[in-house]
């Protein structure tokens, strides 16, 4: 069995994070495109700590701390902007949200 | 690498000690679970001054002949059967798996609090460094069961009691967190263990008097959590038909049944080890065993059957009540005491 | 023992990548933010596996206890849960968003190949201290206090915020 080192982590972080950038990519569910945001700050903190662990220090869970609480704020802003949006356009497909092409 | 088997562990019970306790404590827990109905249809009945369950006994089987002066006994196992003996219903625009997977949802979150919580000094499922949190992890992990439960039964009662329950739950957590937040200030520990040995064995310095108002929004805040009266929109049954568990019948009903009184028996005992002492016995600090388990049981029968009571005595609240006694009292309440402890601690302590 | 850890790697890592998995490809958003619970959860695991208990705690109140209820709650209050509604114009960006996220990941593996080290940092503390909730604690009211108090005033702006964009109704009419 091989020993789990630094990049065992760092690379399930960057599938991850892939796969977060995929779903904000081609989801069009406003929703769903906020999941895929979530990924793609859980794939930064899992390496934060992952580096943390690794170095010796502190900083890394620490900074993993404050991602974890802007997270929290985000979703909540977020997701009040996705309410108003479907009040407005009683949609939130993100490709039919597009006024101000007009 | 990371040795997980020394990391949250810090008494000295075998691995098969603690799986030991754990079959010990859930069957305990899940056969009182039926008699804590029964308790409570009794309570109910001499609060409203009816009689209550009294006609099952044990008469079919001639051996327990002796019990025939305790009729009523039997009508927890009579409820079991006829729960198991029904029909399941699923509702045909329900979402299958999810109406299947929300109840045991409940049950996981219910059941697996209870791991954290000493019983006797030393006997612990598992003893975690952050045992606090570890519970409130858990229980905001509870209100899932219920959420799904409303949106999978594809029905309008049940998807309303889904969003109150979720809004509900989420609301009281803060003032939860806030008062565990002193708890933990307190005794300057996140273990469950080292919380109910900073407690002492006087009664006077038992968080609930040391940490009053922390109790009182403790208490509170964990009625609303467990869903019950009179905090129970979820499934307010005259505005809601059933709430979340409208949809919901035979075993599987019997799982969110099986899940509410879990969790107000695992609430008790959070209770009692955080604000009541735990299994600490009154002014005898190295009381035998035994005797800790005695103490630690009827400490959570006492706020058991404060649930019942306050159930019983006091009407449900209307939604705009619900939300403002959370936000606006509540909430400032727990702040407003951890300020007054955080003080407290740094006065006497330094 | 590294028998151990190497199992429990696995198993959580395999349960990252369905949930994460789950959560981009499945129809039903309902699907997808239990997917996502299922993800954080073994995320949690993982943090174990790094010796931070509190972050692993903290991962599962703060993102399946409360963020993903969030989530849920604005999936069912608008009635979101069929999205087959919601046509799927553009094959084209799909196609990219492939394109794209495995270009990314390829380049992130190619670095993580080429093997660089990390400087080692002497520190007196050892792993499992640097989890200890004690230990944080300490650190954000010490050395990281800037931070903390703009993520206070950060949070705050966060509260008005949702208050301010939730109560107030941006119709066409009004």
């Amino acid at each position: 069995m091989p020993e789990i080192g630094l990049n065992h982590f760092l690379v399930l972080s960057a599938i991850l994070f892939s796969l977060g950038l995929f779903g904000i990519m081609t989801r069009r569910n406003a929703v769903v495109v906020l999941m895929g945001v979530e990924l793609i700050l859980n794939a930064a903190n899992l390496n934060l700590v992952a580096f943390s662990k690794f170095n010796g220090t502190m900083s890394g869970v620490m900074f993993s701390m404050f991602g974890i609480i802007l997270a929290a704020a985000e979703a909540a802003v977020a997701l009040a902007i996705v309410l108003n949006i479907y009040a407005r356009f009683k949609t939130v497909d993100i490709g039919e949200i597009d006024t101000m092409r007009e | 690498m990371t040795d997980l088997l020394q990391l949250p562990l810090l008494l000295s019970l075998t691995l098969g000690e603690r799986l030991a306790l754990m079959g010990v404590v859930l069957f305990v827990l899940l056969t009182s679970v039926a008699y804590t109905v029964y308790a409570e249809r009794k309570i109910a009945a001499a609060i409203q001054n009816r009689i209550g369950p009294n006609r099952v006994g044990f008469d079919l089987i001639p051996q327990l002949g002796f019990l025939k002066g305790l009729a009523g006994l039997g009508q927890p196992i009579a409820d079991v059967l006829k729960l198991l003996f029904k029909e399941d219903v699923v509702p045909s625009a329900s979402n299958g798996f999810y109406h299947l997977l929300a109840p045991m949802i409940s049950l996981f979150a219910a059941l697996t609090t209870i791991a954290v919580v000493p019983v006797a000094a030393g006997l612990v499922i598992a003893d975690v460094d952050i045992g606090v949190l570890y519970i409130l992890a858990i229980t905001s992990l509870g209100v899932y069961g219920l959420t799904l439960a409303g949106w999978a039964s594809n029905s309008k009662y049940s998807l309303l009691g889904g969003l109150r329950s979720s809004a509900q739950m989420i609301s009281y957590e803060i003032a939860m967190g806030l008062s565990v937040v002193s708890v933990v200030v307190i005794a300057d520990s996140l273990s469950m263990t080292k919380i109910v040995e900073s407690q002492t064995a006087n009664p006077l310095y038992w968080n609930c008097f040391r940490n009053f108002l922390g109790f009182i929004c403790f208490v509170v805040a964990s009625f609303a959590e467990c869903n019950r009266a009179p905090f129970d929109l979820p499934e307010a049954e005259q505005e809601l038909v059933g709430g979340y568990n409208t949809e919901y019948g035979s075993m599987k009903f019997a799982l969110f049944f099986l899940a509410e009184y879990a969790n107000m028996i695992v609430a008790s005992t959070v209770i009692a080890t955080l604000f009541l002492g735990g299994y600490q016995v009154p002014f005898w600090s190295d009381a035998p065993w035994w005797l800790q388990v005695g103490a630690f049981v009827t400490k959570t029968l006492f706020m058991m059957f404060v649930f019942i009571w306050v159930r019983w005595t006091i009407p449900r609240f209307k939604y705009n009540q619900l939300m403002d006694l959370g936000w606006r009292k509540l909430l400032p309440l727990a702040l407003f005491n951890l300020l007054l402890i955080a003080m407290g601690v740094l006065i006497f302590e330094a | 023992m590294e028998t151990v850890s190497f199992i429990l790697f696995s198993f959580l890592g395999a349960l990252v990548m369905v949930g994460s998995i789950g959560t981009v490809w499945s129809r039903n958003p309902v699907t997808s933010a239990l997917f996502l619970v299922l993800n954080f959860f073994a995320l949690g695991g993982i943090y174990l596996l790094l010796e931070a208990q509190f972050i692993a705690v903290v991962q599962v109140i703060v993102y399946a206890g409360a963020i993903m209820v969030l989530f849920l709650f604005t999936i069912m209050l608008l009635n979101l849960d069929d999205e087959q509604a919601l046509k799927e114009k553009f094959d084209l960006q799909k196609g990219f968003g492939i394109l794209l996220g495995g270009v990314l990941l390829v380049e992130v593996l190619y670095i993580l190949g080429l093997k660089i080290n990390l400087p080692q940092k002497s520190t007196t503390l050892t792993p499992v201290e640097i989890g200890e909730a004690k230990n944080i604690g300490r650190e954000l009211i010490t050395n990281f206090l800037f931070p903390f108090e703009i993520v206070s005033i950060l949070l705050l702006l966060a509260v008005v915020g949702a208050i301010v964009l939730a109560k107030k109704n941006f119709s066409p009419n009004t």
